[in-house]
């Protein structure tokens, strides 16, 4: 990696949970971990020694599982938890030792947050909500308006503006979260778990905007995970915490081929990936979905997928409950034997279609996917698509985990 | 054992405690606890003069359109038959002056009760010594507190609402104070984040959201302030508590009807209203 211009500095940062903390730090010294501290002192370790950098204009995953400090340590780059001891340095401005009215003034004017709950306001519009931070800042009201307008607009969602948060999705109100976030034109995004409340569809849909976002201008931007797929996804580099210590930072081909000790080793591969794995974790929603409405006929469908360059349609009703599957082939058939009236498409779908749920394990699953000429539809316990499995993602899976 | 369980060989004389501590204060204070007075009693007699002084059908007229605006037809028109009702029934200047009443006690008890609230939800240690006064304030038996008072206030209609006040505030400090506890910790978070001063979180989110339930507490206030108000006619406060007063003394079963009917009106009307207003701030 090429020399670049750091953002965020994060210098041997504890947080240290209890009365007294010193009592921990004599005990690290002794070369004590969490657990033993916590039965000698009661204290609990929520970040231990973290260290690392943040280059400008890059995506910085922090990925581990849940109790592994992740949200304490993204709190304390903002102060929202006092670190107990350590450094954080914000374009050279130690963030831990600033006063209270200039930790307000950067909270301002550099950095912002995004939160996996959303955390919108109910009482305030999806506009009101856009403009919080400019309007604590004490801007203008016109000023802060068409700003988060555009932030909005950025986002899709001007045509809400006057609703209140509770009238959208999840999908939206987290797209409100991103909008407010990116009003206030900070240095720093910092994204707590955003996209772990929403459904798997709609996750990859704002991991896709987020890309698109971030390639019209270069932000810094860093975000906690504890999904593998997210953090590879959109991660340029990944910082890697297990039990309150940073165990490797990389990007995410680094980590994949060094990887540090066992626990970053369980996270990339399992014993047997197919006994670990399940099908909904593996599923892509790269496929053509076709929802079945009035105006949905073969010809429409057959554009669609030879649009998407793919062979497959997979048909949903309006509540995306997988319906079967159409090929270039029978839709084909179907347009040339069509009488007078419209043709619907389930005349045109395959025989022996056969989803797997999500919670099938890969074992159970790889009977389907190595029978099938199609990719293999995988959907909730309520029938709704959740995405297929080509022959090609199974094996890459595979090769990922033995790697 | 025997001995110490026997009832007629120990006594502890509460009683004259309270009488010498009640005498120290009036002896001692008396000058302090009359200026304490002189607020409630411009307000009150501000508010009792106007409403008196006010042709009945503009008091009818904003009463109805305030229920009409924040509970809808049903109420208007429900307020409007009550108060007509209590016109005809000749009590219309004892009704304005047991609302006035109620309006300058609920007033103080906001001005006070509301800020109490708010230190009581940001300090746990004050929220824990507030509430056995608040329980006290709330349960003492109205008869009791009004002889103290008296000693302190002497008689009359600003020494009854200032027994109002103290009887009624207990509701909207407990609910304001619960109303904020209850704001999501994500949202006080998401709005420090965004570089929110604590006084910014306080008006700009936890205040707002807290309002239905600081709306339940005024509601509850005004119910609370309704009752005493009657009961302070006990030491010559006017009001609708004098036809009832009158009635017990001279068996006028007739006399204390209509006062309580009167009274009971006027509780459903406020009651309704102050009702939707919370729900307004629900949205």
């Amino acid at each position: 990696m090429d020399e670049r211009n750091t953002k965020v500095v994060v210098k041997n940062l504890y947080k240290i949970f209890g009365e007294n903390p010193e009592r921990a730090f004599k005990l690290f010294e002794e070369g004590k971990g969490k657990d033993t501290i916590y039965k000698e002192t009661g204290l609990t370790v929520g970040v231990r020694d973290a260290s690392f950098e943040v280059y400008e204009g890059e995506i910085f995953v922090v990925m581990g599982l849940s109790g592994s400090g992740k949200s304490t340590l993204v709190r304390m780059l903002n102060r929202l938890i006092e670190p107990t001891s350590g450094h954080v340095y914000l374009e050279d401005k130690d963030v831990a030792e600033m006063s209270k009215e200039e930790l307000v003034r950067i909270r301002r004017e550099k950095m912002s947050m995004v939160f996996q709950s959303f955390a919108l306001m109910p009482h305030m519009t999806v506009l009101q909500n856009a403009a919080f931070g400019m309007e604590v800042a004490g801007k203008p009201e016109k000023e802060r308006n068409e700003r988060a307008m555009k932030a909005l607009e950025q986002v899709g969602l001007e045509a809400n503006a006057n609703s209140y948060p509770k009238q959208l999705s999840g999908g939206m109100q987290q797209r409100v979260g991103l909008a407010r976030g990116l009003a206030v034109d900070p240095t720093i995004i910092l994204m707590d778990e955003a996209f772990s409340a929403l459904d798997p569809l709609i996750r990859s849909e704002m991991q896709d905007e987020l890309l698109k976002l971030q390639e019209a201008s270069q932000r810094t931007i860093i975000f906690i995970s504890h999904d593998l797929d997210e953090a590879m996804r959109i991660g340029d580099r990944i910082a890697m915490m297990e039990g309150g210590n940073i165990v490797q930072v990389g990007t995410p081909e680094e980590i994949l081929k060094h990887p540090a000790n066992d626990y970053v080793k369980a996270f990339f591969r399992g014993v047997d990936p197919t006994h670990v794995l399940y099908a909904g974790d593996i599923a892509s929603n790269k496929f053509v979905t076709l929802v079945d409405h009035k105006g949905e006929g073969p010809r429409t469908a057959l554009d669609q997928i030879l649009r998407a360059e793919r062979d497959y349609g997979y048909v949903l009703d309006r509540r995306k409950r997988f319906q079967g599957i159409v090929s270039i082939e029978s839709l084909k058939n179907l347009i040339d034997s069509e009488s007078e009236k419209q043709a619907s498409l389930s005349e045109a779908f395959l025989d022996n279609v056969q989803a797997v749920t999500n919670s099938s394990s890969l074992q159970d699953a790889l009977p389907h996917i190595s029978a099938a000429a199609w990719p293999v539809p995988v959907v909730d316990e309520n029938n709704v698509y959740q995405g297929a499995i080509s022959k090609n993602i199974f094996l890459k899976t595979l090769h990922r985990e033995d790697e | 054992m025997g001995n110490i369980l026997n009832f007629d060989n120990f006594f502890i004389p509460v009683d004259t405690w309270i009488e010498v501590i009640v005498d120290w204060l009036v002896g001692n204070f008396r000058p302090q606890f009359q200026m304490i007075k002189w607020p409630v009693d411009v307000t009150l007699t501000g508010i009792d003069s106007f409403l008196n002084w006010v042709p009945p059908i503009i008091v009818l007229l904003v009463l109805v359109l305030f229920a009409w605006k924040f509970s809808g037809k049903a109420v208007a028109i429900f307020s409007l038959i009550s108060f007509l009702l209590i016109g005809y029934m000749g009590l219309w200047s004892e009704t304005m002056t047991t609302l006035a009443m109620v309006f300058s006690a609920v007033i103080f008890c906001i001005v006070v009760g509301v800020p109490l609230g708010i230190i009581a939800s940001r300090s746990d240690g004050f929220a824990a010594s507030i509430r056995p006064v608040l329980d006290t304030m709330q349960t003492t038996p109205a008869f009791v507190y009004l002889v103290p008072v008296v000693m302190l206030f002497s008689i009359g209609t600003v020494a009854g609402v200032i027994a109002t006040i103290v009887f009624s505030m207990p509701p909207i400090i407990r609910l304001t104070n619960l109303g904020i506890r209850q704001v999501h910790p994500e949202l006080i978070e998401a709005a420090l984040a965004f570089g929110s001063t604590p006084r910014q979180v306080l008006l700009k989110v936890q205040v707002p959201l807290a309002l239905p339930t600081i709306m339940a507490g005024l509601n509850q206030t005004i119910m609370l302030s309704l009752s005493m108000v009657v009961i302070a006619a006990l030491i010559g406060a006017g009001g609708l508590g004098v036809p009832v007063f009158q009635g017990l003394n001279s068996l006028q079963v007739g006399l204390a009807g209509i006062g309580g009917i009167s009274i009971v009106l006027m509780a459903m009307v406020l009651d309704r209203i102050t009702q939707s207003l919370g729900e307004l701030g629900k949205r």
